[in-house]
């Protein structure tokens, strides 16, 4: 029976390498989805086909497994019908849970052991249990806050929320948490030790939300994806308490996913680990930004329409406030009023546009744009000079020139689309305020330059309005 | 439950009492015998899986194209919510008091909601991801 569950996982373990394999291609993605739920499905019934699970065939014993997993079902399917826009809140969500799951896992396994086994808490084991319930339960609080900012809460302000010395204290308070888990992996045993276990949990919850609170909302991909990568650490942790190499395997596939993503998330920003974590950006640059008052260039609506008519190659940059205000299905149908004109239409996906890992190509794929138009920074920035109007909608530091020749800027550095390279550019922004970051943006200024000022939602209608033959000129 | 292991490739491991009669491995072997993991051979096979899932997992992540990325990131959500494994070992399993059985039993609810949503999610968003299909079909 052992062996038969070992092999059960060894399958699912293949699978979940396969799974991402088609990920890689959105032809065969869903095949990679299907093969996933496959793999989770054998893992879930052999684990619980284990002697020491369903050893007595008592419904008691069953009922343990049985209820949390029917108390899940709903709960689950509530969260997977998210709106779209919803979806970097309900990932954050997500990382919450898994922290959680890893944690109390940790939690358990230690104080079952130290009254059933002590000797089997080696340090080899109390390594694997410490590094689990550090990481699961600091991913736990980090993600709730992660969450809160994002679905933009009340109670959680949305700017940085900092203090002098706050590196400090949430250093002391990690570095605690480690010198007291250091202690515990060669005393599991002593009298002070489960308190010193609880100590590990308490600071550990702390420096999770601690460590999140001064991030901004433009740097949370890269939390989003830095968190990812801890979740599936701690999974790996928790496959070392529970010598499980399918916990290990399937832990360092999300692990290494979170780390590649976090990777790519600090390159589009030119910036380090240590400084999205420790930098609290957007606080220095707020107060330097004051200073003198440059002038905007308003247009119409219509007026915009007239000189989209005659463009031949539109490019759209969407952002965050594309998001917010859900124009997707309303640029869906600028698309095809400009399409429909014979214009060639693309849009220009920053990695980091959005709140999270490509968000705005499911945000545009709801709105049925084909994927084959959305095109990444690198490939659409050597055709911007030949772009007739750039429309950016909702974006801001990714279009922001200063990242190019301001030294002093906080984005110095950074890729950005060089929508500035285009012979027009529109710029719809819901108000004159810097964007999250707080950086004043050159773009604005230009002489090509013409603000439509308004929501992205109504903005787009009204284009639509004046692109569409129905309206009367 | 490593017994595949155990016959497969660590069999000199297998019986350490036969083959090295030093007396404090024994001692230490029989300790983790007793607890079913901990022994140093595992702990090698361990770190050899972790690592190799994890060059494995970069080479397969690399390859992802950035117009999926938010479905890759749900997907593997839900892949780490393997923890499952743990959880119902632990909420389900015979030797474990009650107060023990509640942290499992919230840790399965939890890993079971990843599930759940983040399979139902990736494939939902994934339903999404169109190609050039008739161009303009709506208007």
């Amino acid at each position: 029976m052992t062996t038969a569950i070992e092999l059960a996982y060894l399958f699912a373990t293949g699978l979940f390498v396969l799974s991402l394999h088609w990920m890689g291609d959105p032809k065969t993605a869903r095949r990679g989805v299907h093969a996933g739920m496959l793999a989770m499905l054998v893992a879930v019934l052999a684990t619980w086909a284990k002697p020491e699970v369903s050893h007595h065939s008592d419904f008691v014993r069953h009922a343990w497994v049985i209820i949390p997993i029917g108390l899940a079902i709903w709960p689950g399917i509530w969260l997977s019908l998210v709106p779209i826009t919803a979806v970097p809140q309900r990932t954050a969500l997500s990382h919450a849970f898994g922290g959680l799951a890893a944690g109390l896992v940790g939690t358990a396994e230690y104080f079952h052991l130290l009254s059933a086994n002590p000797a089997a808490l080696t340090p080899f084991m109390m390594t694997a249990i410490v590094a689990e319930i550090i990481l699961g339960y600091l991913t736990f609080t980090g993600s709730i806050i992660a969450a809160a900012k994002l679905q933009e809460v009340k109670w959680i302000p949305q700017r940085p929320w900092v203090y002098p010395g706050q590196n400090v204290v949430n250093l002391i308070a990690l570095g605690v948490a480690i010198v007291l888990g250091a202690l515990l992996i060669f005393n599991p045993n002593a009298g002070w030790a489960p308190y010193a276990f609880c100590g590990v949990i308490f600071l550990a919850l702390n420096f999770g939300w601690m460590l999140v609170m001064p991030i901004g909302g433009a740097d949370m991909p890269t939390v989003i994806a830095i968190l990812n990568s801890y979740a599936g650490l701690s999974a790996v942790a928790m496959g070392f308490v529970l010598d499980n190499k399918l916990l290990i395997t399937a832990g360092a596939l999300d692990g290494s996913s979170g780390l590649i993503l976090s990777i790519i998330m600090c390159k589009a920003m030119n910036r380090s680990f240590a400084n999205v974590l420790f930098g609290a950006f957007g606080q220095v640059q707020q107060k330097a930004a004051g200073g003198e008052q440059k002038a905007y260039k308003p247009e119409t609506p219509e007026g915009a329409g007239q000189i989209l008519e005659q463009a031949s190659s539109v490019v759209i940059v969407p952002g965050y406030g594309l998001a917010v205000a859900q124009a997707q299905h309303k640029v869906r149908e600028l698309y095809d009023q400009l399409k429909k004109r014979g214009i060639t239409v693309r849009f220009a996906i920053h990695p980091v546009a959005g709140r999270m890992p490509g968000h705005m190509n499911v945000l545009l794929a709801e709105a049925e744009i084909p994927y084959d138009d959305l095109v990444e920074m690198e490939e659409i920035n050597s055709d911007m000079p030949q772009c007739d109007v750039c429309i950016v909608l909702g974006a801001n530091d990714v279009v922001n020139p200063a990242a190019r020749f301001d030294k002093t800027s906080p984005i110095y550095g950074m890729p950005i689309i060089d929508a500035d390279r285009a012979r027009t550019v529109f710029a719809v922004k819901r108000s004159k305020n810097p964007g999250f970051a707080g950086i004043d943006n050159d773009l604005y200024f230009l002489d090509k330059t013409f603000m439509l000022f308004g929501d992205a939602k109504a903005v787009v209608g009204e284009l639509v309005k004046a692109l569409s033959p129905s309206a009367g000129h | 439950m490593n017994t595949l292991f155990h016959t497969l490739l660590l069999l000199p491991g297998a019986a350490p009492d036969v083959s090295n009669p030093v007396i404090p491995d024994a001692a230490t072997a029989a300790a983790a015998s007793h607890g079913g993991h901990g022994s140093e051979l595992d702990l090698i096979a361990m770190l050899f899986v972790f690592m190799l899932a994890t060059f494995i997992g970069i080479g397969v992540i690399r390859r992802v194209s950035r117009l999926l990325h938010t479905p890759l990131m749900s997907l593997t959500n839900a892949i780490s919510a393997i923890a499952v494994v743990g959880a119902i070992t632990i909420a389900g399993g015979q030797d474990y008091p009650t107060p023990i059985k509640v942290l499992g039993g919230i840790a399965l609810f939890a890993s079971m909601t990843n599930i759940i949503s983040g399979f139902l999610i990736t494939d939902r968003m994934l339903k999404m991801f169109k190609s050039q299909a008739p161009a303009g079909g709506k208007s």
